[in-house]
């Protein structure tokens, strides 16, 4: 995995399938939405790749553009008020941007899936669970409704719902949270995608449902060697599961790097701020430190780095100049492989 | 789709660009701006909206015409000169002349009488209107918030009041009055008209009361009162100002209906609905009789319901 | 005023509550009087005793019949000391949002006591209600909803000085709104904004000021920053603990989020199913805990920390939490507990400090309602 340095001017020099495995790569994204109170500009200029058996997870906060992305990546934004004005976005070395409507289709939920964050209404609830797992083999794959039904009673033991076979004629509201989530992790399995894109899924689910959620998805993304893009405001569920993490801020990544370094040695203010600003489950300590300000209004980002306003160590040229995303390397000069940070003063955030 | 949402929920935020922990650095760095409150949010996209500034000069002019039709014409409505009966055909030259459309049976300005019949339908639509909000809203915010056994007495009692079909309902009040002036019209239709508004409003604030704007006015120990005129009904009024702007129109085609069946007003009355009862007789010599009044009925409920078209566009939640 | 309930006669009491001081209060202003009453710091300011709420579940659409009950909180007793922060835990459906709303009466108790400086606020009306009300002050999950959108942020907090108008003289309160936005880190120019224009955080701070505007003694927080960005809820959780100091506010803080509750609370308190499960202090529930539901809680957390993650153990629940308005009988984490045995189907388990460590002076003997209570470290890495 190398890290494309990535910035507006410099397109990534890499192909894309460098490593043979790269399933999915997202080049200069941008993404607007044509507001009343003007254009919000909601995703600027992001890069990454996500290859086969490899997890990413997106981390943000509401309004950082997590989501915005991998909606454009499925093709569900709302276009419009939403327009994605530049960006390619390939999957296997192809840009879905400038496929026709019915290559596109074929791609979505075939190839790429996605997990949402609200499982009840993202079920029908007049359907039968049964009946729309089965959809997806009835359409795509042109089972019988017999065979259909029993894909789907395998599908659910699959995800660890007990009594799938009584249970394959039940409703969605019948089933508590966990295990409609794990039903909607059974739809987008349904067809073996290449890439699961799994919005928030475990945010709505208690603390300890959402530790067998994430297991079976993390189990289950091992077994079919798929690409998982993880989409988190948590940095607890992260650091369980992924293996590289992109930080967003006002629709640009921030900070790239493999999940334990960034834990351990975060380079850019605003991962050190989130990082610092989570209290400590194991032990009780003083006061938390807290990023002040707000995330910025996407209809008037800041100017320069979008952080300036919030970071405690911001100069002048922050306020100017936006900086590019920097290989970040060890005092010593050597390249620390898969980390960068979009921060003027990314040696001394790291190196202290 | 939550986080597209959450997205345009930033950008409304008018004081997330420069935000700062304390007072000062906030005061300093935000430049002022005017409250937005849902009302002005909608006025200001009405403003913009071609078919509200349609419907809104129309029913300016015939709210005008309804006030003050000396200023319109100077002919008498009522002024029968068999000497221009009927047969004498619109002048369609002689424009807000007393001949510009003609002279009906009687020998009156078709003209003036279409002036002056603007008063009677207009009035009707608003007072109607206006009567059946306030019951109808009343009604609704009752059952919806108190629920229970009174939910149960006022829904039933609505849904009869449903049951009965409007026309035949407004036939069988009116007959029971001698003497039918416009207030026993409006009276009759109101007294029918309130149930929609009443679900309207009982659906909107079973909703509403579920905020938790609501719970925390009565933890904070609020009167049922002040809960239900200061936080349940600012709140779930939006779709009942939308169904009452659109009824208005209805209003004024059934004061017309009940008009030309002859149980509405009736003459000396002055009417668009009496005018096109008394134009039918003479349809085959003279259409513009009946047609002239009929196209001034249209006008008007189109103008109406263009404009609760407009309004509701302007408040629906789902929309904003 | 009805007799509260001694430690002994309860059913499912915890043993060692002491008992609770009553107010002789024959007459309303009496009880006005003790609910003006000064407590002081470390005493007992709110206490519950066996507090029980049904949801009666009916059939039928004319003559309705109750057919069961959702048991949403049933008998729960905890103390609130004055100045401290209780924070109570638990996944949803455990009730803790129930009691939230119990204990400022806006749902009726189907049974039990809760006495705020020695009066059952459960059995108040009229006047020593409202003074009840001035005291025990409420903030809100979500910032969104909390906030009514048709109103200004000073007609907001200006409504609680209208609804107890001898808290402020009428020419004083825009001023004192002013004042309150100050506190909470808001231009006090925002008067006349709508909740609309403002950002998550920042409607959280402008529900705190209109939860602060009566100087009440108790706030209960409902999940006050799960609505909030991470970076935002660092700022809330500052101001809530600053206001704390300068106020001398005593925090009912209910939460899902654990590493939060650890962070603000003195003791803390474990909800499952209607039920306390385990109760202590800070270092007692996450250092040794020793009710199985508090491990496998604390065991699940997610910490940002992949180092310390792979020393945890990590106890995997199976299943989902039981409907409450089945809940198994005798332990109600048997279906779930790993440790589970014949007796934990029949004996309810006593929300008490476990036999094994009666007087120890160890952290684990705090009241746990576990008939196999065992201390385990799930939260350090080994």
């Amino acid at each position: 995995m190398t890290i494309t340095d990535i910035t507006a001017d410099a397109p990534s020099p890499h192909g894309a399938n460098e490593n043979g495995g790269t399933l999915l790569e997202v080049r200069d994204l941008h993404v607007e939405f044509h507001t009343r109170d003007g254009v919000a500009k909601a995703v600027n200029g992001v890069n990454y790749s996500v290859a086969a058996g490899e997890t990413l997870a997106v981390l943000g906060e509401s309004g950082s553009g997590k989501s915005v992305t991998a909606q454009a990546i499925m093709g569900i934004l709302d276009m419009p008020p939403g327009r994605i004005p530049q960006g390619e976005i390939l999957f296997r070395g192809q840009d879905m941007l400038k496929m026709g409507k019915e290559e596109r289709r074929l791609i979505r939920g075939q190839k790429i899936a996605m997990i949402f964050q609200d499982a009840l209404s993202s079920l029908n609830p007049v359907l039968s669970v049964g009946y729309q797992l089965g959809e997806m083999f009835r359409v795509h794959q042109g089972l019988s409704k017999k065979g259909a039904k029993a894909k789907s009673i395998e599908l659910m033991e699959r995800v660890r719902i007990p009594a799938a076979k009584e249970r394959v004629n039940d409703y969605p509201h019948q089933f508590s949270g966990g295990m409609r989530q794990r039903i909607m992790i059974a739809m987008a399995l349904a067809l073996e995608p290449d890439l699961i894109i799994a919005d928030e899924p475990t945010t709505a689910l208690d603390v300890t449902v959402q530790a067998q959620v994430m297991d079976l998805l993390a189990e289950l993304q091992r077994e079919y060697n798929m690409g998982l893009i993880l989409i988190t405001h948590d940095l607890g569920v992260v650091a369980d599961v992924a293996d590289k993490i992109a930080v967003m801020y006002a629709g640009r990544i921030v900070e790239t790097a493999p999940v334990r370094e960034l834990y351990k040695r975060p380079s850019h203010p605003y991962t050190r701020g989130l990082l610092d600003s989570i209290p400590r489950l194991d032990q009780k300590g003083q006061e938390l430190y807290a990023i002040k300000g707000l995330p910025p209004n996407l209809t008037r980002i800041p100017s320069g780095c979008a952080f300036n306003p919030r970071c405690p160590v911001a100069q002048d040229v922050c306020r100017t100049d936006t900086p590019v995303l920097h290989q970040v390397t060890e005092a010593d000069g050597a390249a620390l492989p898969g980390r960068g940070s979009a921060c003027h003063f990314w040696k001394e955030t790291i190196h202290g | 789709m939550p986080e597209t949402l959450k997205d345009t929920e930033t950008t409304k935020d008018g004081t997330a660009a420069v935000p700062g922990p304390t007072a000062a650095t906030m005061a300093a760095s935000t430049k002022p701006e005017k409250a937005r409150s849902l009302w002005s949010d909608a006025w200001h996209d009405l403003r913009r909206n071609p078919l509200f500034v349609a419907s809104a000069i129309l029913i300016t002019i015939l709210v005008v015409m309804a006030a003050f039709p000396q200023l319109f014409t100077g002919a008498d409505p009522r002024y029968a000169d068999l000497a221009n009966h009927y047969l004498q055909k619109p002048n369609w030259s002689h424009v807000f002349k007393e001949d510009w459309f003609g002279y009906d049976v009687q020998g009156r300005s078709i003209y003036a009488r279409v002036i002056h019949g603007a008063r009677n339908s207009i009035l009707v639509a608003l007072v109607v209107t206006a009567l059946v909000t306030v019951i109808g809203t009343a009604t609704g915010m009752i059952a919806g918030y108190f629920g229970g056994l009174i939910d149960t007495l006022l829904s039933r009692v609505t849904d009869i009041f449903f049951a009965v079909p409007f026309t035949l309902g407004a036939m069988v009040v009116l007959t029971s009055f001698e003497e039918r002036s416009v207030w026993v019209v409006i009276l009759a239709l109101a007294f029918l008209g309130w149930t929609q508004i009443a679900r309207v409003a009982r659906g909107s604030v079973l909703t509403i009361k579920q905020a938790d704007y609501v719970m925390a006015a009565k933890a904070l120990g609020a009167s049922t009162s002040r809960i239900l005129l200061r936080h349940i009904l600012p709140n779930a009024i939006a779709p009942v100002i939308v169904v009452a702007t659109i009824s208005l129109g209805g209003y004024i085609g059934s004061e017309a209906t009940l008009s030309f069946l002859g149980i509405g007003l009736a003459e000396p009355a002055v009417s668009w609905g009496v005018d096109i009862s008394s134009g039918q007789e003479q349809l085959r010599n003279a259409a513009f009789v009946l047609i002239i009044p009929s196209i001034m009925v249209s006008i008007t409920v189109l103008a109406f319901i263009m404009l609760g078209d407009a309004v509701r566009n302007a408040l629906d939640p789902k929309l904003r | 005023m009805a007799e509260p309930r001694k430690s002994g006669e309860a059913v499912d009491a915890t043993p060692n509550v002491t008992e609770v001081d009553v107010v002789d209060a024959g007459s309303e202003s009496a009880s006005v009087a003790a609910i003006e009453a000064p407590v002081e710091r470390g005493e007992p300011i709110l206490q519950v005793r066996n507090l029980v709420k049904h949801f009666p579940l009916t059939q039928g659409i004319l003559f309705k019949r109750q057919v069961g009950a959702v048991k949403a909180v049933d008998g729960i007793s905890f103390d609130l000391y004055q100045g401290e922060t209780l924070g109570i835990v638990g996944e949803s459906g455990c009730g803790k949002s129930t009691v939230a709303k119990l204990l400022m009466m806006l749902e009726t108790a189907t049974a039990g006591e809760v006495f705020f400086k020695g009066q059952d606020i459960t059995k108040l009306s009229g006047r020593a209600l409202k003074a009840v009300r001035r005291n025990i002050q409420m903030v809100f999950q979500d910032p969104y909803t909390s906030l009514n959108p048709r109103m200004t942020v000073g007609d907001i907090i200006g409504e609680t000085f209208d609804i107890h108008p001898d808290s402020a003289p009428k020419g004083e309160r825009r001023r004192k709104v002013q004042e309150l936005l100050d506190v909470v880190g808001l231009n006090p120019e925002y008067i006349n904004r709508y909740p609309h224009q403002f950002s998550g955080g920042q409607r959280q701070r402008i529900g705190i000021a209109r939860g602060l505007a009566l100087n009440p003694e108790i706030i209960i927080c409902d999940e006050p920053v799960s609505a909030l960005d991470v970076s935002v809820q660092a700022q809330v959780i500052n101001l809530m603990e600053k206001l704390q100091d300068e106020f001398n506010l005593s925090y009912i803080f209910i939460a899902h989020d654990l590493s939060i509750v650890r962070h603000i609370s003195d003791r803390v308190g474990v909800m499952y199913l209607g039920k306390m499960a385990e109760i202590g202090t800070d270092t007692q529930i996450y250092d040794h805990p020793t009710h199985p539901y508090t491990q496998a809680l604390l065991s699940a957390v997610p910490v940002p920390d992949p180092d310390a993650r792979e020393g945890r153990e990590r106890i995997i629940l199976s299943g989902d939490v039981p409907s409450p308005a089945n809940p198994p009988s005798g332990c109600r984490f048997r279906t779930r507990c790993w440790k589970a045995q014949d007796r934990c189907a029949t004996d309810v388990p006593l929300l008490a400090i476990p036999e094994r460590f009666k007087g120890s002076d160890s952290q684990a003997a705090h009241e746990s309602a576990c008939h196999f209570a065992e201390e385990k470290d799930v939260v350090h890495a080994a």
